[in-house]
């Protein structure tokens, strides 16, 4: 026992010394940093920040035509204006019912549709005859538009929340499932034959090689999934909803409210934007370790 | 052709079609348990064709290939293991789980046994300390060692090794050469090594098959009675390999 601890501890300790001799990126980074002026590393950090340069001045210029009066402010609120529609909101707490509510449509919908899209794309990825029998007909259902699906997901399920979860669940299957199946069938036919050779049977197979080899692939139909079921989410809510984000942007133009039309659009590219990069992160660590 | 004993691998009359092209036509060969055996042949005559057969991949030929006394179609190539042309790593697994692939259906790859026999074959490649790296981060050499460990994972009753160093830097492959001679030498492996380069067949095989023609067929097997180890340059040697390039219609 102890002589195997002895030898598991040298392992990982050349390990690291092979890591360091073959990458030599920290070194060469090092000498750049000391021939480089002083300020460069500073600037450099500073550098994310750039892309909210045009923003702010975006911000900036909003306020100006508004207050200028050159668009009228019963069209357009100035950005004082809809920070604080939504911090009056927040406060009141009438805004996080919304939010809440929105988001759980999202994380159900997006789920089952990932779910979903992860079995099909599964079964006619590996399944010559799956694919043969369901893929024409997913190709051609993916082309009809969110909206169209709305009038016949109503009268099916009625105004609750089943019709918005499932129409959601639609957005989100497309890409994963289209992503996943391309991604199974087209793992490299000379890994296949390495788990031929080496008689890893079929479940093994898709387990340690089928399964891994698609997952990036898998992960960028997430990540677009995800992306569409913001999209479905605010359809449905438009259309037939109480509550929620979307009910609130269609409330707003009901109530000639401006402000919180425009509160609802920075708030859905504020959650949209949160969920892309928390699927890019899941996908940077599972992909890039 | 076989020295004595049943061999570990017997190829009787092989025949081989794709569609309308015909590969491989009345090939006969037989591998004594331990020898190692090298298969040479130009471009296009069947030499990664045979080994293909030989290692149950291609299930549909005509002629009888068995692997202790089995026929490869019936489980036999289940006692073969194959070092590719190209490593064929999974880029996404580390070096021993990569190696743990080719462990035997009935190991358990997280038991400890076999965690240690893993661990062994990494060193018998030469990598120790680079158990926990992946296939990106390793050089060809190195990555075709993985290969190499993954195939005697697999304790093989034969080991088919397809061109496996064609595409290293001379210095580079003469190493891997004496590193598999090594190897060989260790675990008494039965090797088929399917190979375009003349030097390098005469100078590790025991036995050298020349394939030629078109379908390729057997044109000529040429002893290497030379001690080893061997020395690049034996003027035996020499003039085997001259041999084996005449036989090659060279």
């Amino acid at each position: 026992m102890a002589a195997d601890t002895r030898r598991e501890s040298d392992v990982s300790r050349e390990s690291d010394a092979g890591r360091g001799s073959t990458g030599g990126g920290s070194a060469s980074e090092a000498a750049s940093h000391s021939l480089g002026p002083v300020s460069l590393p500073a600037a450099s950090r500073f550098r994310p920040l750039l892309g909210l340069l045009v923003p702010a001045a975006l911000v900036v210029g909003w306020h100006l035509v508004v207050a200028t009066g050159t668009i009228a402010a019963y069209q357009l609120p100035t950005p004082v204006r809809v920070a604080e529609t939504l911090y009056g909101m927040g406060a009141s707490g009438e805004l996080w019912g919304h939010v809440a509510v929105t988001l759980r449509r999202v994380a159900l919908g997006a789920g089952l549709g990932i779910a979903v899209g992860t079995v099909f794309g599964t079964a006619t990825g590996l399944s010559r005859t799956a694919s043969d029998l369901l893929d024409p007909l997913l190709q051609s259902l993916k082309n009809i538009p969110s909206l169209a699906w709305v009038p016949l997901f109503l009268l099916w399920f009625g105004i609750g929340e089943t019709a918005k979860v499932l129409l959601i669940a639609v957005g989100a299957f497309f890409p994963v499932y289209l992503n996943l199946s391309t991604g199974i069938a087209a793992v490299d036919e000379e890994l296949l034959e390495v788990a031929a050779v080496y008689d890893l049977g079929r479940v093994e197979s898709l387990r340690r090689v089928v399964f891994p080899a698609a997952l990036p692939s898998l992960l960028v139909g997430i990540r677009g999934g995800v992306g569409l079921a913001w999209m479905f989410v605010v359809a449905a809510e438009l259309i037939a909803a109480s509550q929620g984000v979307g009910f609130l942007l269609s409330d707003g133009r009901t109530l000639a409210r401006p402000d919180i039309i425009v509160a609802s659009i920075l708030l859905f590219a504020f959650l949209g934007n949160c969920s892309d990069v928390a699927v890019k992160e899941v996908r940077d660590r599972v992909v890039g370790r | 052709m076989s020295s004595g004993a049943d061999p570990v691998l017997a190829v009787d009359g092989l025949r081989k079609r794709y569609d309308d092209t015909v590969a491989l036509d009345g090939v006969d060969l037989a591998v004594a348990d331990g020898e190692f055996v090298a298969v040479v042949g130009p471009s296009g005559c069947g030499k990664s064709t045979l080994l293909r057969v030989l290692s149950g991949l291609e299930a549909r030929f005509e002629g009888r290939v068995t692997v202790d006394g089995t026929d490869v179609r019936a489980g036999g190539s289940d006692d073969v293991g194959m070092v590719f042309q190209e490593p064929r790593l999974l880029d996404w697994a580390d070096v021993r789980e990569n190696v743990a692939v080719g462990l035997p259906a009935d190991v358990d790859p997280a038991s400890p046994a076999a965690r240690d026999r893993v661990g062994d074959l990494i060193e018998t490649v030469g990598l120790d300390g680079f158990a926990d790296s992946h296939p990106g981060e390793l050089s060809g050499g190195m990555a075709q060692r993985v290969s190499l460990a993954r195939g005697l994972a697999y304790d093989p009753s034969v080991l088919l090794l397809d061109e496996p160093f064609s595409a290293l830097d001379r210095l580079t492959k003469a190493d891997q050469q004496d590193h598999l001679l090594d190897v060989w030498e260790q675990r008494g492996t039965t090797v088929v090594l399917v190979t375009h380069d003349v030097e390098e067949a005469v100078y590790l095989a025991d036995r050298v098959v020349v394939l030629a023609g078109q379908p390729g067929t057997v044109a000529s097997v040429v002893d290497v009675d030379v001690e080893r180890p061997r020395e690049r340059a034996d003027p035996d040697l020499v003039a085997l390999r001259r041999e084996v390039t005449d036989a090659l219609g060279r």
